[in-house]
């Protein structure tokens, strides 16, 4: 099932992620993402997520789908060339793999390996247009693909509580003109500055999925501030966070100003996105409480 | 060393608004394999019956910003007159005109391509990769191959904070740079230009 026409059906849409383990087993994973996320639409699988070398993305999305649900390729531009990449796209949809997100990627210097050749053949936007390609049957070389083309939902990524807004509102529209169909956002804990951005991407007529992540404690709010990307904890989430260790370490806090922010969005946006972060356990508590 | 070709006339007529000022660079001349001189003094020529050209300055180095600032003195008016300054040299050239000027569209008439050979001897602010895609008549004269850390010419990755790129928290975003300018320069449009694909296949034998 595509999530696109779920998108068109006027569902709220609501995902959540899952980073594939550095070894070979994969039971946890599943087992996990069975209990714990099947009452969603479908899981994210991350592309060797921060650039930190694991399992790939495709096969397990495809134990995923064994599993029953309904898996979400990640695929980034940072480890392969447009020839790998549409090979890995047609592998997908061979093995019915049928809803992706194209990113660029970090850059290999924030991984693990630090010294690794970092490709960036193509980037989010070439790879949507790659795989509009794809779908018209034929190569981003312009050969014909053999027998019927592939299908797929294509989404994307933006960062609406970044610094660098405009550039980011550039960059969707571009996503837009190449081909994404539904955008899921970085993480967002400043209602505010959501309301705002979805002021101006509503204009691209695509749905978004707000981006939520359960924050752990002020001690994490504190790190993603200083060094992740597009994310800022406002200051009295912050305090609230740090006013009873306990309350937060037992994740009710983080739950409690995760489920504010949803239901603040709501009105805004298509659906969700969870970046979980190992708190998968607490998404069916996250979803009840802010009511969906 | 370095090799330029010119993008041809198609390509650069509908980037030129305005009056015209020309600059053609003969620092690296020996290694000017398009002739470059040669064809701006021919779209000179043409354009001068149309007014649209009000100047040319044939300089060298005009990668070297001090020199740049002497040799333009002497045309400080036509400059100031001018909406568009057109620019056969290097990638590094068009970028230093650019900075000089950013207020200016400047557009670069050349793509840049690498020689085999010694490496040119220019340690200033901007650098050129030789793409042989010259990007930077989309991008506000900031080059997006060296300024940005992936080499990304659709836009700016989700990596960006407070401006600076995430593989160095030294250095600026190339994208946020590129953004600023355009918005300074009234080229946000060239945002909504096709999806780019870098050619790895392009030197500058290939037609
Ligand atoms: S885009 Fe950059 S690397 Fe390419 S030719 Fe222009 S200045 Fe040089
Ligand atoms: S943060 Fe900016 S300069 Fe760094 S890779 Fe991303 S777009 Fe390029």
């Amino acid at each position: 099932m595509r999530i696109t026409e779920l998108f068109d059906n006027g569902e709220f849409v609501v995902t959540a992620e899952v980073g594939p383990p550095k070894g070979i087993h994969v039971d946890h994973l599943v087992e996990e993402a069975k209990e714990h996320l099947s009452g969603i639409t479908a899981v994210n699988v991350t592309d060797n997520q921060s650039s930190v070398m694991r399992m790939g993305s495709l096969p397990t999305c495809v134990l995923l789908k064994n599993a029953g649900l309904t898996p979400i390729l990640q695929l980034t531009c940072r480890d392969r060339n447009r020839i790998a990449l549409q090979s890995e796209l047609l592998g997908a949809a061979a093995l019915g793999i049928d809803n992706i997100l194209c990113l660029t990627g970090d850059h290999t210097r924030m991984g693990d390996h630090p010294g690794a050749k970092p490709v960036f053949d193509l980037d989010s936007v070439s790879l949507l247009h790659t795989v509009c390609q794809l779908e018209k049957g034929v190569d981003l070389a312009g050969n014909p693909l053999v027998g019927e083309a592939p299908k797929f939902a294509k989404g994307a990524v933006v960062s609406p509580c970044s610094d660098s807004v405009d550039a980011q509102l550039a960059k969707m529209e571009r996503k837009v003109m190449a081909g994404a169909e539904y955008f899921q956002t970085q993480a967002v804990f400043d209602s505010e500055k959501f309301i705002q951005f979805m002021e101006q991407a509503k204009q691209f007529g695509k749905p978004v999925q707000l981006g939520v992540i359960i924050p752990k404690s002020a001690g994490m709010a504190k790190f993603m501030n200083k060094n992740v990307a597009g994310v800022h904890v406002p200051q009295w989430m912050i305090d609230e966070l740090a006013a009873d260790k306990e309350k937060a370490k037992a994740g009710i806090t983080g739950v409690e100003l995760a489920a504010k922010v949803i239901k603040e969005c709501r009105p805004y946006c298509q659906g969700l996105h969870i970046m979980a972060l190992g708190w998968e356990a607490k998404v069916p508590e996250l979803l009840k409480l802010a009511g969906i | 060393m370095l090799l330029t070709k010119f993008k041809g006339k198609e390509a650069l007529i509908p980037q030129l608004k305005g009056k015209v000022f020309l600059v053609t660079c003969h620092g690296c001349k020996e290694v000017n394999l398009s002739g470059a001189e040669h064809e701006a003094e021919l779209l000179f020529n043409e354009a001068l019956a149309s007014q649209h050209i009000n100047g040319l300055l044939t300089a060298d180095y005009i990668c070297n910003p001090e020199y740049l600032q002497a040799r333009f003195e002497r045309f400080a008016d036509q400059v100031r007159e001018a909406d568009t300054i057109l620019v056969f040299s290097c990638g590094v050239g068009v970028q230093t005109i650019a900075d000089a000027f950013p207020n200016k569209r400047v557009i670069a008439a050349n793509d840049t391509y690498p020689l085999p050979g010694f490496q040119g001897v220019t340690p200033l602010e901007h650098d050129c990769k030789q793409c042989g895609q010259c990007y930077l008549n989309l991008t506000g004269g900031i080059c997006p191959i060296t300024a940005c850390s992936k080499s990304l010419i659709n836009g700016q990755c989700g990596g960006a904070k407070n401006g600076k790129c995430e593989v160095d928290p030294n250095m600026e975003c190339g994208w946020e740079r590129i953004q600023k300018k355009l918005a300074q320069i009234g080229r946000l449009d060239a945002l909504k230009c096709p999806v780019q694909l870098r050619d790895y296949s392009v030197d500058a034998k290939s037609e």
